[in-house]
């Protein structure tokens, strides 16, 4: 004869394992079943915070007028484009801050920067980066120079640089300097020596 | 499952939205202009915004008192008393019925009061203001122009047949219209002069390259358009009593068929060849920068760019009158000019130099510039790309720049020389240089002292005669 205890504890057992069996069938049927959470297929940006290395951003000064060489060191992410980018917001970034020797309107950004082959940079400037631009051939031609110049000087192959503003040709920064052509990076040196002056 | 209805009825909501958004944006585009009112009198010229009620147009009848003399009002929520000088006015609220100087008369429309302001309809102004002002007022009332005495300003006009031709424009007191150019036409609008139309209000002359004029009058305002069939420029003298319009280019029954594509202002190709002797009138262009709506840099609280550099404009332009060179002024009045517009009338006389103006409050000094093109433009035949037109003229630009530069040095102004992306100086077929004028210190007022603007001016002007045979050769 089999024990009482016995029985039950078998059919306790069983009684488990046809739960278990249950609700396996259960969570098959639910994972079959439910959609798939929806996957982010856009790429990742490169890490900002890559290794620092040295760079020369051509700093504007409004006195004298000139644009000069200064050494800064900026965690820089492998490619290309994405270095151009880097490059031009620290650059921009030391303008923005309170004691800038070449104060830009608040706000202002640099959204993206595009190389296009051969030798063409593209740089798409936020709205508040010219809306909030001071007027005056000089104080534009400071930032263009600025700009044209840590970017030809850091970023090699670059011949040529377009500057847009939300994405769009404009024909001035406030009023001066020309938007609607390409800047010629040779030119734009040979300026950046003029204001060195005599 | 959704039934072919549900679906059918959601299509046809959403259509029913996509037209409302249609017929709102036309309607919002279309939005007319607000409608004013000018009035003139002897003692202000002003205008004033107007109100529609019940189809009417509505005008504050204090704000047109006030500027003509002390004006009280008070009033309820009913009655409404107005006191003008010595004479006493009552109205009431949504009747026509008014009182002036103890007499009644009607409104031609009910006298409304909405938030304590007193409006009467315009149509009422011509019987309701007299009342009030003692005088007879005029009333153009399809244009809304009202003349509170005899303030009337006439104007003739007279055809010279010169060559270049011009129009003479002879008013009978100043005037100081806004003044705006387009291919073809000079456009000249009178807000604030009681300017009264003449005879006719098409003017037609027997001239090819100035044809007609248009006299029209409309919401408070004059507009005179000159119609020409070569770029016009308008000049002022005779302390603004005398316009004077004058086409960029000699007569075409003059010129030879070849001429056609030396005279066309459309941008993109600029002629490479050379121009007819006969168009080369002008030794000099000056062109002061901005103008009109646009106004450059702020130069401080009430000092703006485009009002600098037409001072200086005007005395650059005396001091090389003075030493003997004809110049022509791209802009003579605050108007606003497109930077094609400005190369294509310099490039259409052919001058030996061009200058454009600039002013700036910070720098030292006076700065220099030549355009940023390519040292070789693209060539088309016997075309010059427009961007790189000035390309074929650098040396001649430097010229001009290190002859001004050492003037300046002479008076011991500091000055700068740089090549700068500024416009139109890379479309100019001429010598060009760019003077931007910034205080030698931190003080702005600079800008305006005449006796600072003269010395720089003389400096300029000595500095393109000493280099004048080299500009002609080159020319």
């Amino acid at each position: 004869m089999i024990p009482r205890h016995l029985i039950i504890g078998v059919a306790l057992m069983l009684a488990a394992a046809l739960g278990m069996s249950l609700y396996v069938w259960h969570m098959r049927s639910t994972a079959t079943y439910s959609t798939p959470a929806a996957v982010d297929a856009r790429p990742v940006p490169a890490p900002v915070s890559g290794p620092s290395e040295q760079v020369t951003l051509w700093v504007a000064y409004d006195v004298p007028g000139n644009v000069r060489p200064q050494g800064a060191r900026i965690p820089l992410p492998s490619g290309r484009q994405e270095r151009a980018q880097e490059l031009l917001r620290a650059l921009i970034g030391l303008y923005l801050k309170k004691d800038s020797s070449h104060p830009l309107g608040a706000g202002s950004e640099i959204r993206e920067v595009y190389l296009v082959d051969p030798g063409l940079a593209v740089i798409d400037t936020n709205a508040a980066f010219a809306d909030g631009h001071r007027s005056g051939v000089l104080v534009e031609e400071l930032t263009v120079a600025s700009v044209v110049q840590t970017l030809a000087s850091n970023i090699p192959g670059i011949n040529r640089v377009r500057i847009l503003v939300d994405g769009k040709t404009r024909d001035s920064l406030a009023g001066h300097a020309d938007l609607s052509v390409s800047y010629d990076v040779g030119q734009v040196n040979q300026v950046v020596q003029q204001m060195q002056g005599p | 499952m959704r039934s072919p209805n549900a679906t059918g009825r959601r299509a046809a909501v959403g259509i029913g939205f996509m037209v409302l958004a249609a017929t709102l944006s036309l309607i919002l585009s279309a939005a007319p202009e607000e409608k004013r009112i000018a009035i003139y009198s002897n003692v202000a010229n002003y205008t004033l915004n107007l109100v529609s009620r019940n189809g009417q147009d509505y005008v504050g009848l204090l704000e047109i008192l006030e500027p003509l003399g002390t004006v009280y009002a008070k009033g309820d929520s009913s009655k409404w008393k107005l006191r003008y000088k010595d004479v006493d006015g009552e109205f009431s609220a949504g009747k026509t019925r008014a009182k002036v100087r103890g007499q009644s008369f009607d409104l031609p429309a009910n006298f409304l009061l909405e938030n304590g302001r007193g409006l009467v309809p315009i149509s009422s102004l011509v019987t309701l203001l007299p009342r009030f002002l003692g005088g007879p007022v005029t009333f153009h009332q399809e244009a809304r122009r009202l003349f509170v005495g005899d303030v009337a300003v006439h104007f003739t006009a007279q055809m010279v047949r010169t060559a270049p031709p011009s129009l003479v424009l002879n008013f009978t007191s100043p005037v100081n219209p806004s003044i705006a150019t387009e291919p073809g036409k000079l456009r000249m609008v009178f807000t604030h002069e009681p300017l009264v139309p003449p005879g006719t209000q098409n003017l037609t002359f027997d001239n090819r390259i100035i044809p007609s004029a248009s006299y029209q009058e409309n919401n408070g305002a004059v507009e005179l358009l000159i119609n020409g069939s070569a770029p016009l420029f308008a000049k002022f003298s005779n302390d603004g009593r005398t316009i004077t319009v004058i086409a960029a280019v000699e007569a075409a029954n003059t010129a030879p068929s070849s001429e056609t594509g030396t005279t066309s202002s459309a941008p993109g190709i600029t002629p490479a060849t050379s121009v007819p002797p006969q168009l080369r009138k002008y030794f000099a262009v000056v062109d002061a920068g901005h103008g009109g709506d646009e106004r450059g840099a702020a130069l401080g609280e009430q000092l703006v760019e485009k009002d600098v550099t037409l001072a200086f404009a005007r005395r650059l332009r005396q001091e090389l009158e003075s030493r003997g060179l004809s110049v022509l002024m791209v802009r003579d009045t605050d108007s606003s000019i497109a930077l094609d517009q400005r190369a294509s009338l310099a490039n259409v006389t052919h001058p030996a130099i061009y200058v454009c103006i600039h002013a700036a409050s910070q720098g030292n000094g006076v700065r220099l510039y030549t355009a940023m093109v390519p040292n070789v433009g693209e060539s088309h035949g016997p075309f010059l790309a427009w961007d790189n037109a000035q390309s074929a003229f650098r040396i001649a630009s430097e010229t001009a720049e290190n002859s001004i530069t050492s003037e300046l040095q002479r008076k011991q102004i500091p000055v700068h020389g740089l090549m700068a992306p500024l416009r139109p100086l890379n479309n100019i077929i001429a010598a060009a240089v760019g003077v931007e004028l910034s205080p030698r210190g931190s003080d702005t007022s600079e800008l305006t002292s005449a006796q600072y603007q003269q010395q720089v001016a003389s400096s300029v002007a000595a500095g393109i005669v000493l280099v004048r045979d080299k500009l002609e050769a080159i020319r």
